[in-house]
């Protein structure tokens, strides 16, 4: 499935994400990272801390719908895979981002630009086997 | 006012996933696939979030707290270990089939797609599974 490749879009669209990370360090003093702020979802011993992370994602949740009122439509999602592609695919999420510490958002963004060692191996990690996995499922496997 | 700060920060965290289509799994996949359909804008994504983290971090760290909160919580981990690269290279796998990453599929949540609850669902389970196995398997050294 092809898609449009928008260079302007997704720029404007990074340097909000980096504004959004840049404030809540400047705010809460966090990372911005989606595998943490869900992680913490997932406990339920400090509710002051649990009502925080669930404002910021009740905020993530809304950023479509203040796109649709600016746009007139909702962010395309078009999924070029199955179902189980996605089940499958999200457990191993689930699991790699737990031993790994963290994702594109809290590795990726937060921890290169604080230009943390740790992040940067995850992130050339992450995106090798990435690349190597598209590759597989395309061109060998399904190609 | 701690909440809906964090819910802003959200919202513009969500606004940029929404603007740059990293919501979007074809999208996602399509910069993996070199050899077929690609679509850069994933990188476009990152360097401007980069641009303004990397010096928004500079700033927002060479100030003595956060604004709502004591001290600025940044990991204190700086091992690069087994667990810290498998995870990552495992986290890339399941990125690489579902093209949902979790900073792209909490802002998807707002669009109502199914497949994105399908994802988060599995996710979950991955986060719950791996928190388990965390659990019996005792902390290793660091390789």
């Amino acid at each position: 499935m092809e898609t449009t490749f928008t260079p302007w879009s997704s720029l404007g669209g990074g340097v909000l994400i980096g504004l959004a990370a840049v404030l809540l360090m400047a705010l809460h003093g966090r990372i911005l990272g989606a595998t943490g702020i869900l992680g913490g979802l997932l406990r339920f011993d400090d509710p002051v801390d649990w009502r925080l992370r669930a404002a910021l994602v009740v905020g993530m949740a809304a950023g479509p719908l203040v796109y649709l009122l600016a746009t007139g439509q909702m962010p395309i999602i078009d999924l070029p895979i199955s179902n189980l592609a996605v089940a499958v695919g999200g457990l191993i999420v689930g699991v790699g981002v737990s031993y790994g510490g963290g994702c594109t958002s809290g590795h990726g963004v937060c921890g290169n630009a604080r230009f943390s060692r740790r992040s940067m191996v995850a992130t050339l990690c992450f995106m090798a086997t990435a690349f190597a996995t598209v590759f597989l499922l395309r061109h060998v496997v399904g190609g | 006012m701690r909440l809906v700060t964090a819910l802003l920060v959200g919202l513009i965290f969500g606004l940029g996933i929404s603007v740059s289509g990293m919501a979007n799994p074809a999208k996602v996949l399509n910069f993996f696939d070199l050899a077929g359909t690609w679509d850069p804008s994933l990188a476009f994504v990152m360097a401007g979030a980069l641009a303004v983290a990397i010096p928004g971090y500079r700033l927002v760290l060479a100030r003595p707290a956060p604004a709502f909160e004591d001290r600025f919580q940044l990991p204190d981990t700086r091992v690069i270990d087994r667990r810290l690269i498998l995870g990552s290279a495992t986290f890339g796998i399941g990125w690489g089939i579902a093209g949902f990453c979790p900073g792209g599929a909490l802002p998807a949540i707002g669009t109502g797609d199914p497949a994105v609850f399908l994802f988060l669902a599995a996710l979950i389970g991955g986060l719950l599974g791996a928190r388990v196995l965390q659990a019996r398997a005792p902390a290793r050294k660091p390789a």
